[in-house]
Parts: structure tokens; C-alpha cells; sequence
């Protein structure tokens, strides 16, 4: 009986403890080039003339944001939160530069030492890491590395807008193909305003030889980030590609509203890893990003498989449905998430999978773990249409408690028209269990440290499906977020 | 002029005629929340898979009048095996018919709600009447309590109905196509203890939709079983909502059969009010040719320490439709909850269709809850084996089926109609397959 009162009281005591603080929340003071506030056509001219664009590029942005005017902002999510002014943001922020850049010897030596400080050296002395990054500050894309041994295979890395100038019979061709400018509210305003971003093509045949990366980051006050992703796959090609992202500690709202397109065509794979960390604002729920993100695949040719792995620990608001279009016969979509909130944060996640050609194979695992005030929901559609013979989907979505305050909640939508489909679901909901905690506290591991060995157990399926550099990263993420929500 | 505005100009002469009447304001509101919502379109997350609205473009006529031209063969017709031994409630196009109905039981008090609602059990029919709005928030359910003409059964403190109580809904769609507005308010008092068995019969030819609702109180301590068996034809739809509000630790079972009929759309709803209560839902649904079914079930678990349980089978056969949308809520309070949903379908028809739904939603952390769902065609290798053993393949799959639905089938209580469903079922098979 003794044990358990002792327990109890250390509960409280952790209970008590405040979050650990937000490792990336320092602002760099570089100076910014600035659109002004606001959203209108002029606005779209700006970001279309500063860089630079070609004059289909701009009717394209300006046919988004027609488009966005007569659209309604979507209130189905179980999110709350107070309507965006979306003439209150500053829609393009570039760190400034004097000409165009030869060398990263030339960055700001202030931008270079963010990068360091997050832990992302451009220098390509890191050769070892063995990791290509693109870097993307507010809203614009600072450097690409290793772009000289890529472009030896024929393997395009580089910014969106420099894509836009030099490859645009490529982006002609695919941007859009995927996620529409009509495909919803945020979609078309990324659309509208979207300032750069990655753009990645791997030819036929060509196994990208290292993991290619792309860090975000919101700097500036007052911004919305909106970045565009397009990465093509072409024949029997291979590439896994990762994200991350982090933001300064502010006291209002960021608007994060991304784009990203994946199209895999026959025998090709991509492999897409996000951890995705954006302030998530302070332990009140004042401030941090709302992170409103479209993410969507197509398996294009027969036996292409596209998977998206994500770690979700940021972000105020996270509304992301990373999803798969299974059209090629034979294809594999896959889904491995990872949500974490905690405090006030609120995340409504999950994925799409939409299944079109004949034997296409799908599989969702969702770990939902949330603690504090959050709530944490799983929105998932599984599509089966009726000539998608012999398609297969497994889903599991799990979610874990800590605390009473908090909420999850799963919503998925399985639709089957197909009578030789097989889909199946399964969902628990439970608390970190307390014989669990109790065996552990038993062999001396004290409660905090049972709780994360438990937690990361949980997470496990998920975890291993990222790239090593990024699992330990975001295992560490993981053990952060939930300090001191144990009771 | 649009079929809401000829349903609200219909409910205003209704209730113009009741303006006295103790439910006069609820119905009054429930009107204006009809005339504010109109019919659900697919728009309506709740409704996105059924297409409810399709039916009410129909202009369907309410019975306002007491039923005269009926006969006691045509209810002989319908009536359930067991009907010897059980309390007969007959409703003939939502209205209760006192002439054909039977009380044989002692134990059980029937009177209209009307009634009810000025005498003893006022309390009981203002505190309960209409709280199934508060879930189901749609024109639909308004539709219904704006005409609310039932009854109100009512079983006393620790009285055991030793009868169950059969009620039948039958609609009378020979001569014109036919809204029926079924109502019940049933109170289960401390200790007591209650069977229904609910079927819907309609005669004609004409279309009809029955848009019902019952809802049941359960106090301390009682028990309650529900069994719905719908195998009407297919120009009958079919509205049919049963909230039951346990009020007091007690313990509640449903079993819904769903056979035959048009569009016919069930709501299900539990709300475990009180502590250490418990919950059993089971249904089956075995639909061919074009029919529709949506189950919709709400488990709301107010209070700690309940268990709820569910299971829905359903096959689906030809070009027909199956929805199930079972939603838990666990509230902050409703700590060391068990509850549990499985939703499990076959789809043997080339053409047909399920879109599933299982969701959680839960706010308190030591709980278990857990949900599933499965959407698969027969087991070849089960219909090989029988094979292989020389069982026509046309029998193998029958005996499958069976024994799929063998595990809601077991869980009716009362032998008569347990029977009965299964012989239904076996007829299908036999001929259908």
C-alpha cells in the first residue's frame, strides 16, 4: 500500500513539472526583404516578379488565387481555433542577399551559424553525414548541397524557383497533377503564394545515392511559410527524402501551409520522412505554428510504392493528411505516424488511401500519444473502388493517455466497392499501464524513465521505418515533448 | 412548393388541433427545428452515405385521423411466432391502435402520451420525452417529435414483465403512399424487467417510410432487451431511432435484424448515465438487390466504471449498400470504461457496397477501448474444404453464412422469434445463393 502512495505522489510531483523548453525557439536578426502585409493580386504580382518567374507561372498562381477567393475555409476538423486574418500575414519573407550566390562561402555568415545552431551544417565538410540538404528560411530556399555529385546520375535537386527557371517543361508538367489548385482551401493558397520549396526528379533506373533533406524554417515575425514540394520518380527509380522543421518562440499564430507532391511512376519508390517540429507554442497554448499542410502521392505506374513516414511532436494546430493514390496496378501505399501533443496543442492527422488499380496494397499505422490539455485525432479514408480487384489495406491506429485532461479520438472512413477487396481495421485506446510502470519502478527505473521506455516501445513500429539519422532525432523529440506530462 | 414546406403546412394543421395539449411546446419547437433544418442531404457528415432526402421529395401523406378500414387478418398476417404469449402493441400508420392491440400482462402499464404527459406520470414525460434530440440533431428526428402522437409504456418498480411486449408498425400504403410517425416513451422502473420485440409490416403497394422513434428509460437496477427485426419490402423505408438513456446502474441489450426494405436507416443510441451500468448491441444485417441499411449507433459513457459491448455482421448481397457508423464517447468522468465495437462484413455481391465507420472519441485516460472492422469475401479456403469433403459449393457458402451469422443470431433471447430469424436467414440462403 505504501508503494503506491509513494507512487501517487510522485505522479503529482511530475505532474507538476513544465515542459521542457523549446530547444529552437531563438530568432535570428537577419535582415529580411519583405512583401507587405496582406493578400491580393498585387501581392501574388510581387512574389511572381521577385522571382523573377515566367508569365505562365504567374497565371498559374493567379488562376490559385481566384480560385482560393471562392472557396471556404474548412471547418469539419475537430480543431478549434480563432479565425485567421489572412490579410494579417506577411506572405514573402527572403533573408536578404546581394547577387546570387557561387558558393555557401558567401552566405550570411548570421544564416550560416542558425543552421549550425540547428544542428544542419551547409558546409559539405559533412560529407560523412552523407545527407543532401536543401535549406529553406521563411520562405525562401538559402542552399542545396551536394547538387554537383547528384547531378553526375542525372538526379535534379534543387529549389523550387530555381526549377521553375531552368527545368520548366518538368514543372509544367507535374506541378498540380497531384494536388490541384482546387483540391481545397489551403491548397489553393499555397497555390497563390507558395515561394519556394524542393523540387527533386530522379531518373529512370537511378538509385538516389543519399538521402536528400529539406530543413524549413520560420524566422521572420508576422510570416506565413508556404513552401511547394514536387519529387518525381521516374522508372524504376529509388529515393527517400526527409523533412524537418523548427520555428522561433512568438506569441501569435504562424501560418504554415505547405504543398507537397510525390509521383512515382513504374517500379519506382520514394520514401518520404518528416519529423516535424514547429514551435508549439508556449505551456498556455499562447502562440506557435498552425501547421496546415496538403501532402499527397500518386503510384502513377505498376508496382511503384510511395510511403510516408511522420513524426508529429510541433505545431499549436497540426491538420495533415499525408496520402496515396494506388492507380498503378500493384502498387504500395504506406502510412507510419507518429502525433505527440501536449499542453494545448491539437492535431487532427491521418492519411488517404485511394485504391484504383488491380492487387494495389496499402497499410496504415498511427500511434496517437496525448497528454496535457491536447486532443489528438485520426482521420483516416480507405478507399477501395470498384475495380481495384484484390486490394488489400491493413490499418492500425493506436492512441495512448496521459492524463485526464486530455483527448483522442479516431475518425476512419473505410469505403469498399469491391467484393474481392480486404480491409481491416483496428483501433485501441489506453493509459500508460500502471503495472507496467510498477514492474519497471520495481527494477529501480524510476517513473519518468518507464514512462519513455514505454512510450518509445509504443512508437517502435513507427520509429523504425525512419531513416537512422532521423530516428534518433526523433526518438530524443519524443522523450522532450511529454517531460513532465507523466501522472 | 418544396415537400418541407407541404410536411410543415401537414404539422400545423395537426398541431393546431392540439394547441392545449402538455406536449404542445415541444412539438411546437421541434417544428421549428424542422422548418429550420429540412431533410439532411449528403452534405451532412451523419447522413453523408445515405441519401435520406431522396425519399421526402415524395409528398408523403400524414395520418391524422384514428385508423377505421382495418381488419383484424391483415394484422394476423404479420404477426411474430410466440404471439399467444405476449403483449401485442399495434401501431397502423403511426398511430396506436388501441382496438387491435392486446395486453395480457399485469406487470406493464400502456396509455397514450398525451395522457400521460397530464396525469401521474407527468415528471417522467417532461424530464424524458424528446432527450434523443439532443443526438440526433436533424430534421429527421424533429420531423417526429413535431407530430409525437405514441404511447407511453410504462413497467413499475420491481415488476418482471413475465410476456414480452410485441410491437408492430404496420403501415397501411394500399391506397396512397404513406408517412408513418411512430413515437414511444417507454420507463423501466427500479428493479424491473422487460423484452420488446419491434417488426414493421407494410401492405400495398405504394411507397411508404416509417420515421420512428423510441426511447427508453432505464432506472436503477432494471433490465432491458430490445430486439428489432425489419424485413419489409423494398418500396418501405425506414427511419427508425431507439435512444435508450440508462439512468440508473443498469443493464440494457439490443439485437437488430435487418432483412429486407428499402432505404432503411437505424440510429442506436445508449447513454450510460450512471455508473457500473452495462451495454450490449448486436445487430445483423443480410441485404440484397438494392437495398440500403446504415447502422448508426452512439455509446455515450457519462459515467465511470460502465462496459459497453458491440457487434454488427452484415452481408451484403447484389447491388446493395451497407453503412455502419458506430461512434464512442467516453466523457472526462467516465474513468475505467470498457468498451468495445466491432463491425465486421462480407461482401458477396460483385456490385455491392459497405462504407465503415468506427470511431472513438475519448477524453478520460484508464480506459480500454478498442474498435475494429473488417470488410472481406468468403473464405476460399473454408469453401475448399468443405468442398473437398463433397459439399456443393452452393452449401458451402450457405453453412458459412450461417455460421457468420450464428453469433448474433444466439444472443435473441426469445426462442419463438430466435427461431424464426433463422429460418428467415436459411430461406435466403437457400434461395438466393
Amino acid at each position: 500500500m505504501l508503494k503506491v502512495n509513494v507512487m501517487e505522489e510522485k505522479y503529482s510531483d511530475i505532474e507538476q513539472a513544465i515542459l521542457s523548453e523549446y530547444k529552437y525557439g531563438f530568432v535570428t536578426d537577419i535582415e529580411a526583404d519583405e512583401a507587405p502585409k496582406g493578400l491580393d493580386e498585387n501581392t501574388i504580382r510581387f512574389i511572381s516578379a521577385k522571382k523573377n518567374e515566367p508569365e505562365w507561372m504567374l497565371q498559374y498562381r493567379l488562376k490559385a488565387y481566384h480560385q482560393w477567393l471562392k472557396m471556404e475555409e474548412p471547418s469539419w476538423a475537430n480543431l478549434k481555433y480563432d479565425p485567421i486574418d489572412y490579410q494579417d500575414i506577411i506572405y514573402y519573407s527572403a533573408p536578404k542577399q546581394k547577387k546570387k550566390l557561387n558558393s555557401l562561402d558567401e552566405i550570411d555568415p548570421e544564416l550560416r551559424r542558425t543552421f549550425e545552431k540547428l544542428g544542419i551544417s551547409l558546409d559539405e565538410q559533412k560529407r560523412l553525414s552523407g545527407v543532401a540538404v536543401d535549406a529553406v528560411i521563411d520562405s525562401v530556399s538559402i542552399a542545396t548541397t551536394f547538387k554537383a555529385q547528384l547531378a553526375e546520375q542525372g538526379i535534379i535537386f534543387c529549389s523550387m524557383s530555381e526549377a521553375i527557371q531552368e527545368h520548366p517543361e518538368l514543372i509544367k508538367k507535374y506541378l498540380g497533377s497531384v494536388v490541384p489548385v482546387t483540391d481545397n482551401y489551403f491548397a489553393a493558397l499555397n497555390a497563390a503564394v507558395f515561394s519556394d520549396g524542393s523540387f527533386v526528379y530522379i531518373p529512370k533506373g537511378v538509385r538516389c545515392p543519399m538521402e536528400l533533406s529539406t530543413y524549413f524554417r520560420i524566422n521572420a515575425e508576422n510570416t506565413g511559410q508556404f513552401e511547394r514540394t514536387l519529387i518525381v520518380a521516374d522508372e524504376g527509380s529509388y529515393v527517400s527524402y526527409l523533412e524537418g522543421c523548427t520555428a522561433p518562440m512568438r506569441d501569435e499564430n504562424q501560418l504554415h501551409a505547405a504543398v507537397v507532391e510525390l509521383i512515382a511512376q513504374d517500379h519506382a519508390e520514394i520514401k518520404y520522412s518528416t519529423v516535424q517540429n514547429w514551435y508549439p507554442g508556449d505551456k498556455d497554448g499562447k502562440g506557435g505554428i498552425y501547421n496546415f499542410v496538403t501532402k499527397r502521392g500518386i503510384c502513377q505506374g505498376s508496382h511503384s510504392k510511395i510511403s510516408w513516414t511522420q513524426v508529429e511532436t510541433g505545431s499549436a494546430i497540426t491538420w495533415k493528411y499525408p496520402s496515396v493514390i494506388l492507380k498503378g496496378d500493384h502498387s504500395v501505399g504506406e502510412f507510419y505516424s507518429v502525433a505527440v501533443t501536449n499542453n494545448h496543442q491539437q492535431a487532427d492527422t491521418g492519411t488517404k488511401m485511394q485504391h484504383i488499380g488491380k492487387h494495389t496494397r496499402s497499410r496504415i499505422v498511427s500511434k496517437g500519444i496525448s497528454a496535457g490539455f491536447s486532443n489528438n485525432s485520426y482521420r483516416g479514408l480507405v478507399h477501395v473502388s470498384k475495380n481495384a480487384t484484390n486490394a488489400r489495406n491493413y490499418s492500425q491506429c493506436d492512441s495512448l493517455l496521459i492524463g485526464d485532461k486530455c483527448g483522442a479520438h479516431t475518425f476512419p472512413y473505410i469505403e469498399a466497392k469491391n467484393n474481392t477487396s480486404v480491409v481491416e481495421h483496428e483501433a485501441t485506446t489506453s493509459k500508460v499501464g500502471e503495472d507496467q510502470i510498477f514492474y519497471c519502478n520495481q527494477r529501480g527505473i524510476d517513473t519518468e524513465t518507464a514512462v519513455a521506455l514505454i512510450i518509445n516501445g509504443f512508437a517502435k513500429e513507427v520509429m523504425n521505418q525512419l531513416p537512422m539519422e532521423f530516428a534518433i532525432e526523433a526518438q530524443k523529440l519524443l522523450a522532450i515533448s511529454l517531460e513532465g506530462s507523466v501522472g | 412548393m418544396s415537400t418541407v414546406d407541404y410536411y410543415i403546412e401537414q404539422l400545423n394543421t395537426i398541431q393546431a388541433a392540439k394547441q392545449d395539449s402538455p406536449l404542445a411546446p415541444v412539438r411546437k419547437s421541434a417544428l421549428d427545428t424542422f422548418t429550420n433544418m429540412g431533410f439532411p442531404t449528403s452534405r451532412n457528415e451523419e447522413w453523408k452515405y445515405t441519401r435520406i432526402g431522396s425519399i421526402f421529395k415524395k409528398e408523403f401523406r400524414l395520418q391524422n385521423e384514428d385508423i377505421t378500414s382495418f381488419n383484424q387478418s391483415s394484422i394476423d398476417a404479420v404477426r411474430l411466432p410466440g404471439h399467444e404469449n405476449a403483449n401485442e402493441l399495434v401501431f397502423v400508420n403511426g398511430r396506436y391502435s388501441e382496438e387491435f392491440s392486446k395486453i395480457i400482462s399485469d406487470e406493464i402499464i400502456v396509455t397514450s402520451l398525451e395522457a400521460a404527459a397530464s396525469d401521474e406520470y407527468a415528471d417522467i414525460v417532461k424530464a424524458y420525452f424528446n432527450s434523443s434530440s439532443k443526438y440526433l440533431k436533424d430534421g429527421i428526428n424533429a420531423l417526429n417529435a413535431a407530430y409525437a402522437q405514441g404511447v407511453f409504456i410504462y413497467v413499475p418498480k420491481a415488476k418482471v414483465v413475465p410476456h414480452p411486449v410485441y410491437i408492430y408498425n404496420i403501415v397501411d400504403a394500399v391506397a396512397d403512399a404513406v408517412c408513418a410517425l411512430p413515437r414511444c416513451l417507454v420507463y423501466v422502473s427500479e428493479a424491473a424487467e422487460v423484452s420488446f420485440v419491434e417488426t414493421y409490416a407494410t401492405l400495398g403497394a405504394s411507397e411508404s417510410i416509417t420515421n420512428q422513434v423510441t426511447e427508453i428509460i432505464v432506472a436503477e437496477n432494471a433490465n432491458v432487451s430490445y430486439c428489432k427485426i425489419q424485413n419489409d419490402n423494398s418500396k418501405a423505408s425506414q427511419v427508425s431511432t431507439t435512444h435508450i438513456h440508462q439512468v440508473g446502474k443498469s443493464y440494457a441489450e439490443t439485437v437488430t435484424i435487418s432483412l429486407d426494405g428499402g432505404i432503411v436507416r437505424n440510429n442506436l443510441n445508449i447513454v450510460m448515465g450512471a455508473a457500473h451500468s452495462e451495454a450490449h448491441m448486436y445487430g445483423l444485417y443480410f441485404q440484397n438487390g438494392e437495398s440500403h441499411i446504415d447502422n448508426h449507433t452512439i455509446v455515450d459513457n457519462v459515467m465511470p466504471h460502465c462496459q459497453s459491448n458491440e457487434l454488427y455482421k452484415g452481408i451484403l448481397n447484389d447491388r446493395s449498400t451497407g453503412v455502419f457508423n458506430g461512434r464512442i464517447y467516453v466523457r472526462q468522468d467516465a474513468q475505467k470504461t470498457n468498451a468495445f465495437q466491432s463491425n465486421k462484413n462480407i461482401l458477396l455481391g460483385e456490385n455491392a457496397t459497405v462504407n465503415t465507420q468506427p470511431q472513438l472519441e475519448i477524453f478520460a485516460d484508464d480506459v480500454k477501448c478498442s474498435h475494429g472492422c473488417t470488410v472481406g469475401s468468403l473464405d476460399e479456403e473454408g469453401i475448399f474444404y468443405l468442398q473437398s469433403r463433397g459439399i456443393p459449393k452452393e452449401v458451402a457458402m450457405s453453412l458459412l453464412l450461417q455460421g457468420f451469422a450464428l453469433d448474433i443470431l444466439e444472443k435473441i433471447k426469445i426462442e419463438h422469434i430466435r427461431t424464426y430469424v433463422q429460418e428467415l436467414i436459411a430461406a435466403r440462403l437457400t434461395t438466393q445463393i
